[in-house]
């Protein structure tokens, strides 16, 4: 059987020095009467061999980003893994370790942890930040909880509208049964107003979340908005991308309270959706209620610096019902991921994923805007996102392009019903001139052909 | 391990200019950056990252990770952690693009392969669990208590919309993430006493119950190692008032293939693929929490869950109305799911219950070999793991169960979950595995029983060859560093 050492021999003498005749009576305290009386009917087992040819048939049957050129972005992105990410994080010393509750067997987790933490704030520009979260979305949530409990003010939540939708969906499920309400000020030409974020803010409103670039991949007024929500006393929780602190303003610059971010884009793979890293960040003032796990530097008897986990008061397996967040588990992998690609990028690796992605972007834009039928919506600058209003059915006019071997952008009609004739398109580093001129003329001749 | 003492940090070795060529620049048409990004959404300075080579990063890596003990490298008996072998193939197979390079937006139709095993591992968890309906968006057995009992909360507001049910009762035995659950979720959190064997005290569970009573929330195996054989009593009493059973499948792997949550009551409950279906615990993560519920409480899941056309083929079910939404973006934590289905398909029904039956026999085997010198509070038999206290030599020769986890390191396994369950005291939390051999479980024991008789003095300083010695926690906590600074 897989995977299990015992012979018949070890069974025979374990059962003897445990005094029973056989394994069966090791579960003597489970009642028969709700004992499973069956197999469980569940597939048969496969050897190594069965399962890689079944498991490696399935997925081949993907057409992923491997197979089709990926202009999908929407928070998840294509951006390049170097192979030292890859190389590194393979080796079993970490991704068969656990989290190091023991810290003198586990100072290699802790010091790429402590690495980590400090990355995060060279990259936010902000004071202090956590061993990782679960993803982006979450992470808001979370990031709301913090503001909650620091308690200063209870009263609704302030959204901007073009926040990731489905970061939204998390907020209001994490919301549902604790209260406050939620106020979304809605887009207006794929942007908020600042006006109209402030007019939206009370006296007691307990947070404002804001997206930049945000969801369309405009680039939001963020001064103004941050500054908005500040004036009035609630804090400002804004969410970015990454890969784009190698080139935007940092969010420690124009006075974020607290930064959480989609972490994938630093060296962790598509995976359909997960598992990701929820990146969080604050000011020095709300450290006390940052949700997680907290690596902390410190001395051994004998005066060496090495690092432990701590602060852990704050933490559901101290504080129990009286804690503020539940989270338990961090992405201690992804978030080991995310240090290499950082380590191995540098600032001028960083910049250049920025800026050549911002390049691509702003090509595919002027050559989609020149395809008959396609159109921008949005006027505002933006980074490495953007969307063409489409004028025939979008969905038809996108599985066209899938069938010419794009992945050609994401409907937004699944969140946004006045964009139901709207498509985002993402760009990175990693798609070239020619690639973006074949998905112009993808577009063109779908058109042509509906 | 430990082939060296210390490694610099990452900023301690940056040096001004120096860098790995990774990317190209674009080879789009170059336009001036002000007219892309305008001036006053450029940054001012770059982000002051450390500046390495790629040996560099290389180097530094390898050597932290010599740092690790790893179940690559160590017995790892760390209680209520599952911390088994993580099969190779499964990481072999996930390292393919046709996981890896999957976007979670494009279309259904050009990502039927996943969806396929993802239809699949839905079934899979449905009949292990005994219970009718899955969802696996939860990204961590934490966030699958969260999940549930949202959905309880919900189901709830649609069937009693006049009545008010506030509260979830927790024993004192729970991992700390179920009363904070509670909590996120909107309830009161009343706590139900155990019994002297460690056991749900029934009487106190009768006297908590009430018509405010939503869900209890019960580990089975507990924490103590020990089945609660009444919980089938516990779910009627439960089901008589209109009530909700959640287990917490912290400890399915004792009882895969010999009872399922379901038959014994449960109406909801959650996994963890991490420990019972050996995905690899990333020195942290990541998890995943899928959870499985009752027909009756299926419209309320998150969404998406993935279903199956008449044709044959898979799409993602955006659900509906009575769904609470969502707990994460996307669809779920796919690459630990993927592992998971990949071990149970390696099993199959005789495979899962052997899992079963080799965590409780080593277990009970490890419990045999070490309870003279540490008593095992829970009796002398156990499930998968089991508890034992070092209150009798902390009285006697000043060794607390602190000492005895670091001085394990010396011996080269790695320490138990210490000082905890909370009801323990000096508790040694050990939990075997079925994938460790009867030779490591002798000489773990071995080495127990040795430290038991060592000098007290010694162990108080212990570990002793490890590359740092006790750390200083409450200066860490104290005065907190949590980044470098130049």
């Amino acid at each position: 059987m897989a995977y299990i050492a015992n012979t018949p021999e070890d069974e025979r003498v374990m059962l003897d020095a445990v005094g029973l005749d056989s394994i069966e009576q090791l579960f003597d305290a489970v009642p028969s009467k709700y004992r499973l009386n069956r197999p469980l009917r569940v597939a048969p087992a496969l050897s190594e061999w069965e399962l890689t040819r079944e498991i490696a048939g399935q997925l081949a049957r993907n057409e992923g980003a491997d197979r089709r050129v990926c202009f999908l972005g929407a928070g998840s992105y294509d951006h390049f893994i170097p192979a030292v990410v890859d190389n590194m994080a393979a080796r079993g010393e970490f991704y068969t370790s656990y989290t190091p509750y023991q810290a003198e067997a586990s100072q290699g987790t802790l010091q790429a942890i402590f690495e980590y933490q400090t990355l995060i704030t060279q990259l936010t520009g902000m004071d202090v930040s956590n061993a990782s979260l679960y993803e982006g979305g979450s992470a808001v949530a979370e990031a709301v909880l913090m503001a909650l409990a620091v308690g200063r003010r209870s009263g609704k939540v302030v959204i901007a509208g073009t926040v990731h939708p489905e970061y939204r969906q998390v907020l209001k499920t994490y919301l549902a049964q604790i209260g406050p309400e939620i106020v979304t000020v809605p887009a207006v030409e794929g942007r908020v107003d600042p006006q109209a974020l402030a007019a939206a803010i009370e006296a007691d409103t307990a947070a404002v979340v804001i997206q930049y670039p945000n969801f369309f991949g405009q680039l939001e007024d963020v001064r103004a908005l941050v500054k908005v929500a500040r004036d009035q006393g609630a804090p400002a929780i804004v969410s970015v991308d990454p890969i784009s602190l190698g080139l935007l303003q940092r969010p420690g610059d124009y006075g974020a309270d607290i930064v959480v971010a989609e972490g994938q884009s630093l060296g962790n793979p598509l995976a359909f959706g997960g598992p990701y890293l929820g990146i969080i960040a604050c000011r020095q003032e709300y450290l006390r209620k940052l949700p997680g796990r907290i690596v902390g530097q410190t001395t051994d008897r004998n005066g060496k610096r090495c690092w432990v986990l701590t602060l852990q008061t704050r933490e559901q397996h101290i504080r129990r019902e009286k804690a503020t967040s539940n989270i338990c588990t961090n992405q201690g992998l992804l978030a080991l991921r995310a240090s290499i690609y950082l380590a191995v990028m540098g600032p001028q690796g960083l910049r250049t994923a920025a800026e050549s992605s911002a390049r691509g972007a702003h090509y595919a834009a002027e050559a989609l805007g020149a395809v008959e039928g396609l159109s921008p919506p949005f006027a505002g600058p933006f980074f490495k996102e953007f969307v063409v209003r489409c004028a025939k059915d979008p969905r038809a006019v996108l599985a066209k392009v899938g069938e010419a071997g794009y992945h050609g952008g994401v409907w937004l009609g699944r969140w946004f019903p006045d964009l139901a004739d709207c498509i985002l398109i993402a760009v990175t580093e990693k798609r070239t001139r020619a690639e973006i001129d074949g998905l112009a003329d993808a577009y063109r001749r779908a058109l042509e052909a509906l | 391990m430990y082939k060296i003492n210390q490694q610099p940090l990452l900023f301690e070795s940056s040096r001004p200019g120096r860098s790995t060529a990774i990317l190209p620049e674009s080879d789009a048409p170059a336009k001036p950056l002000d007219a892309m990004i305008p001036p006053e959404h450029q940054q001012q300075t770059p982000p002051p990252l450390p500046e390495l080579s790629e040996l560099d990063v290389v180097r530094h890596y390898t050597n932290l990770s010599t740092l690790n003990m790893s179940i690559d490298g160590n017995f790892y008996p760390l209680g209520s952690c599952t911390m088994k072998y993580n099969p190779k193939r499964n990481e072999r197979l996930a390292g393919l693009p046709g996981l890896g390079e999957q976007h979670p937006l494009q279309d259904d139709s050009t990502i039927q392969g996943l969806l396929a095993i993802l239809y699949d591992l839905q079934e899979h968890l449905a009949e292990i669990a005994g219970l009718e309906a899955v969802s696996l968006q939860p990204a961590a057995g934490a966030q699958g208590e969260l999940t549930a009992l949202l959905v309880a909360a919900a189901y709830f507001r649609d069937h009693e919309p006049d009545r008010k049910r506030t509260r979830v009762l927790i024993p004192d035995s729970a991992h700390g993430t179920n009363p904070a659950s509670a909590t996120l979720a909107g309830f009161e959190t009343v706590t139900v006493k155990s019994d002297p064997r460690g056991l749900v005290d029934l009487e106190d569970f009768k006297a908590k119950l009430d018509d405010e009573t939503a869900v209890f929330m019960i580990t089975n195996p507990n924490t103590m190692g020990l089945f609660d054989p009444q919980i089938d009593e516990i779910a009627r009493l439960l089901h008589d008032r209109g009530a909700l059973l959640y287990l917490d499948g912290a400890n399915m792997n004792a009882i895969l293939g010999v009872v399922r949550p379901g038959d014994m009551g449960a109406d909801l409950m959650h996994y963890n693929p991490h420990k019972t279906f050996s995905g690899p615990h990333g020195g942290g993560g990541p998890g995943a929490g899928p959870i499985a519920v009752r027909a009756h409480l299926a419209p309320y899941l998150p969404a998406p869950t993935v279903a199956k056309r008449e044709d044959g083929s898979y799409y993602l079910d955006h659900g509906s109305e009575k769904s609470i939404g969502r707990v994460r973006s996307f669809f779920g934590n796919t690459g630990v799911l993927f592992r998971a289905y990949c071990y149970i398909r390696s099993q199959g029904p005789d495979g899962l219950r052997r899992i079963a039956h080799h965590a409780v026999l080593n277990a009970n085997y490890l419990l045999s070999l070490v309870q003279d010198v540490y008593p095992v509070p829970g009796g002398t038999r156990c499930m998968h793991e089991f508890v034992a206290s070092a209150r009798t030599l902390a009285k006697d020769r000043g060794i607390r169960a602190m000492d005895i986890g670091k001085r394990l390191i010396d011996y080269n396994f790695h320490a138990p979950t210490v000082y905890f369950p909370l009801i323990v005291s000096e508790a040694l939390m050990i939990e075997p595995t079925e994938t460790e051999s009867r030779d490591t479980l002798e000489a773990f024991a071995e080495a127990l029983r040795a430290i038991a008789a060592e000098d007290p003095e010694m162990l108080r300083e212990a570990p002793h060859t490890t590359p740092v010695s006790r750390l200083d926690e409450v200066k860490a906590a104290k005065t907190p560093v949590l980044r470098w600074t130049p």
